[in-house]
């Protein structure tokens, strides 16, 4: 059975910043609040609706930090479904459309 | 016809905004509550009032977002529309005081927002010539602070404070707006020298407070009711600032005057100045 792939897009409803090395997110539709660390902030900085969360993980997440590929995965994954349990990320298994010039 | 309307100018922050009415009664009721902040400045806006009856100020949820150019604020005892280009917006509302503070919030929170400043939940006052504020939850002491501050000391509200950021950091004013202490504070200004988070514990201490937990803390108390995204990405920009530019420190104290020793001696610089 093919492996699904999930495309991943950060919320037109968030305000995001970085400071002193860590990404504060905020839900500006019901003010939630949220820190992340250095592996969710390459995630977050990442989900641009086109590329799949596996390259995401493969490509910067296991380049950047000393961590185990599947165990990776499966936080990413972790990570992001509560993300977008908050409407912080979007998730498809289709990427997103490209916009109108 | 109409009955000619009267106009007090009320100037909290250095932004002065006339308040005009036809009802004379309101009229004095709006210069006693603000007697210490009525300016003789030209207005930068304008707000009209229309009473609709004597009433209580309502517990609903506040609800302010735009309608096209103009921003609606909406609340069981008050109905204001605000249009930023014109300056100018009506209010129609009940005639107590209590929807009248509310506006006159929501509308500076609006207006600092666009400047790069904001309303924090929390008690400020001068001491040696340098603002200090006292932001907590409820109960947390921001009223007590105030209450243990010695004479020399300004108040400059125990409830809300006015924060605009100036050339070398922020500073804050005074304002009107009392919490329990059901007194106005003095209409001055100081540079901020810190925000203090508090709590009450048994002993006199100040902690560090890591920038991301400093600035989850501060966007917990500004006083924020804008349904836009726009003001929200501007006003987390504003709250990193801030933290950058003012230390920000947990204040553990114990509930007598001693705390304000502690206070007058703080050195501190913002924690990753």
């Amino acid at each position: 059975m093919p492996e699904t792939c999930i495309y991943i897009a950060r919320s037109s409803a968030i305000a995001a910043r970085a400071l002193a090395g860590e990404m504060m997110v905020m839900n500006s539709a019901d003010s939630t609040f949220f820190t992340l660390n250095e592996v969710a902030t390459v995630i977050f900085q990442a989900a641009d609706g086109h590329t799949p969360l596996r390259e995401i993980v493969r490509d910067r997440v296991c380049e950047q930090f000393d961590v185990d590929p599947e165990q990776a995965q499966a936080d990413a994954e972790q990570f992001v479904a509560e993300l977008s349990g908050h409407g912080i990320l979007l998730v498809s298994n289709q990427p997103r459309a490209a916009e109108a010039p | 016809m109409t009955a000619a309307r009267k106009v007090a100018c009320v100037e909290i922050g250095g932004i002065p905004i006339a308040l005009s009415t036809s009802d004379d009664r309101f009229l004095d009721l709006l210069r006693q509550r603000y007697a210490g902040f009525l300016s003789s400045s030209r207005p930068e806006f304008e707000l009209e009032f229309d009473l609709t009856c004597t009433g209580p100020a309502s517990d609903e949820d506040v609800r302010v977002r735009r309608e096209g150019h103009e921003w609606l604020l909406e609340r069981g005892d008050f109905h204001a529309r605000w249009d930023p280009r014109t300056g100018r917006g009506s209010v129609r509302q009940n005639a107590n005081p209590y929807s009248l503070d509310s506006v006159l919030r929501i509308l500076h929170s609006l207006i600092l927002a666009q400047r790069g400043g904001f309303l924090l939940h929390a008690a400020s006052a001068i001491c040696d010539g340098r603002a200090y504020l006292f932001s907590g939850v409820s109960g947390a002491g921001k009223t007590t602070m105030t209450r243990l501050a010695p004479a020399d000391i300004t108040l400059l509200t125990d409830e809300i404070s006015y924060l605009r950021p100036s050339a070398d950091g922020y500073s804050a004013f005074g304002t009107p707006f009392a919490g329990e202490l059901a007194k106005a504070g003095e209409n001055c200004t100081a540079p901020v020298s810190a925000l203090f988070f508090l709590e009450q514990g048994p002993e006199n201490r100040v902690d560090e407070l890591p920038p991301a937990e400093a600035v989850r803390r501060l966007m917990r108390n500004i006083l924020f009711f804008a349904e836009d995204h726009g003001l929200v990405e501007k006003l987390l920009a504003t709250a990193c600032d801030f933290v950058a530019r003012v230390p920000i420190r947990r204040l553990t104290f114990y509930p007598d005057a001693r705390v304000w020793e502690k206070i007058r001696n703080f050195q501190g610089v913002p924690e990753h100045a």
